[in-house]
Formats: C-alpha cells, structure tokens, sequence
C-alpha cells in the first residue's frame, strides 16, 4: 500500500493536476465514446 | 461442411453482424475487468519512483494508448488495402469503424505526454521527433475521417481512405524507431521484445494489464461502430 490517507492519494506526491489530468481526460473521453456508441446503435436499431 | 467455409461466410456484413455483437459484447466486459485490476496494480500495488515520484503513474495510460494508436493504425491499414485488393464491403466498413478510436487514443497518448513531460522536461510540448510524427498520425487519422466524410458514395469514400491509410502507414516505424534514428527528448522503449524491460516487475504488470484493457476496448468500439455501419449502408 502507497497511501496514508485520501488526501495523500490526490495529491500525488505533488503532481496530482499531471496525474489526474491526465486519467481525468482520459476517463473522460473514453466514457464519451461508449455514450457516442450507445446512442448511435439505439439510433440504428430503432430505424430497422 | 468444411471449415474453410465459414470465413468467407463471416466476410459478408449480413453474417458478420450477430457475431460482432457477440464479440464486442465480451470485449465490453473483459476491458472494463482487466481496466479495474490494471488501475489497482498501477495505483496501490507499484511502487514509488525512484527518480519521477508519483509523476511516472501517467505512464499505465500514456504507453498502452501510445502502443494502440500505431497499432490501430497498421490494422485500419490492413482492412483498407484488403478493401482495395479484394473489394469486399466489410474491410472498408471496419477501416472506418477504427479510425474514431484510433484518433481518440492518438490524442490521448498526446495528451498524457504533455502532462508527463511538464513535471519531468518542463515543457507541455517540444518539436522533438517521437512527438511530431505521433501528431503526424493524428492528423493522419483525422484526414482519413474527413476525406471518407467530404465523399458522399460510400464505396468510392472507402477506396479514397484506402489510399490515403496506406500511404500513411509509412509514418508508423518512422514514430516507432524515432528515439534511436534522432537524438530525442523522448526516451528510448522501457519494454522491447529482445532484451529484459527497465522497470520494476509490478509497474510492468500494471502496464501490461492497462495495455490488455485498452486492446479489448478497441475491439469493442470498433465492433459496435461496424454494427452500426452496417445498418446505415445495408
């Protein structure tokens, strides 16, 4: 285990902005392209 | 009924169609499993680095979407040129189908790297060679979007993006040996397939675990973006 506590898990040693910035967007995107998906394929099925 | 059979069965979309679904289905599942175990190995199991502190963790996502998006690119490649050799419908459908998660992963390996390279360059962005040809490959994949977009037949739109893919494909090894052709801000590969990784056994596992998600999530993307393909030209 690497933490002592939450805070200390978010700040990342310090570079918790490079860190989460970079999960943060990344998490984003991806969940926004499975959304994307989703809509289109309900889009799809419901005009067949 | 022999087995060579079934795969051109599986070439036409109407057929491919149930079983794309299926598979995307699991991949979905398997993605989101191996993502979790991933984010816990990177976040609780691996250590501290020596040298970057907790910097380096961007590294589970930074190295596994840089890996994908050359990697996507070379399978968008592949269907593009069986697309034109063969002019079977299904490889141009399943070039375009990959190019959306192709981008979406080159811009994320870019994104994390400019986040990584502030802490430990200190700069965002540097004209170094691993960085210019990996922006190279997202206007690659952009301009295969917006040429198959601007042609409104679909056939003659895959055919355009076949061509321009194919040329393309000429700027993978140039990204993948930029660090040992130039004298690169960039670091050189941690993990290669003839010599033992540079990096602690844990970290490895993590990455490859992370690697492991983001390769089932590319088959599932890129399958439930055929599927819908299909239903829009069939």
């Amino acid at each position: 285990m690497n933490w002592g506590g939450l805070s200390e898990f978010l700040a990342m040693g310090g570079y918790g902005l490079y860190v989460w910035g970079s999960y943060g967007v990344t998490v984003a995107l991806l969940g926004l392209e499975v959304i994307l998906l989703m809509k289109r394929t309900q889009q799809r099925e419901a005009k067949t | 009924m022999s087995a060579t059979i079934k795969w051109f069965w599986f070439a036409s979309p109407q057929s491919f169609f149930p079983l794309a679904g299926t598979i995307a289905r699991v991949c979905w599942l398997g993605a989101a499993l191996l993502a979790g175990a991933g984010l816990y190995v990177g976040f609780f199991v691996a250590p501290t680095d020596a040298q970057q502190g907790e910097a380096y963790r961007i590294i589970f996502i930074h190295v596994p979407a840089a890996w994908m998006s050359m990697f996507l690119y070379l399978v968008m490649a592949s269907w593009a040129a069986i697309g034109l050799a063969l002019n079977t419908r299904l490889s141009g459908m399943m070039a375009s189908a990959i190019a959306p998660t192709g981008a979406l992963f080159t811009f994320i390996a870019l994104w994390t790297g400019a986040l990584w390279g502030r802490p430990t360059w200190g700069a965002y962005w540097v004209w170094d060679a691993r960085l210019t040809s990996e922006l190279v490959l997202l206007f690659l994949y952009l301009g295969f979007m917006a040429l198959q977009a601007a042609i409104d037949d679909p056939r003659r739109a895959d055919r355009a993006g076949a061509l321009l893919a194919i040329v393309g494909v000429v700027n993978v090894p140039i990204i993948y040996y930029s660090v040992q052709w130039w004298n690169t801000l960039h670091q050189g590969a941690s993990v290669s397939l003839t010599r033992a990784p540079s990096m602690a056994s844990t970290m490895l596992t993590g990455m490859l675990l992370m690697a492991l998600a983001f390769w089932l999530y590319s088959i599932a993307a890129a399958l439930t973006r055929v599927r819908c393909i299909i239903l829009e030209r069939e």
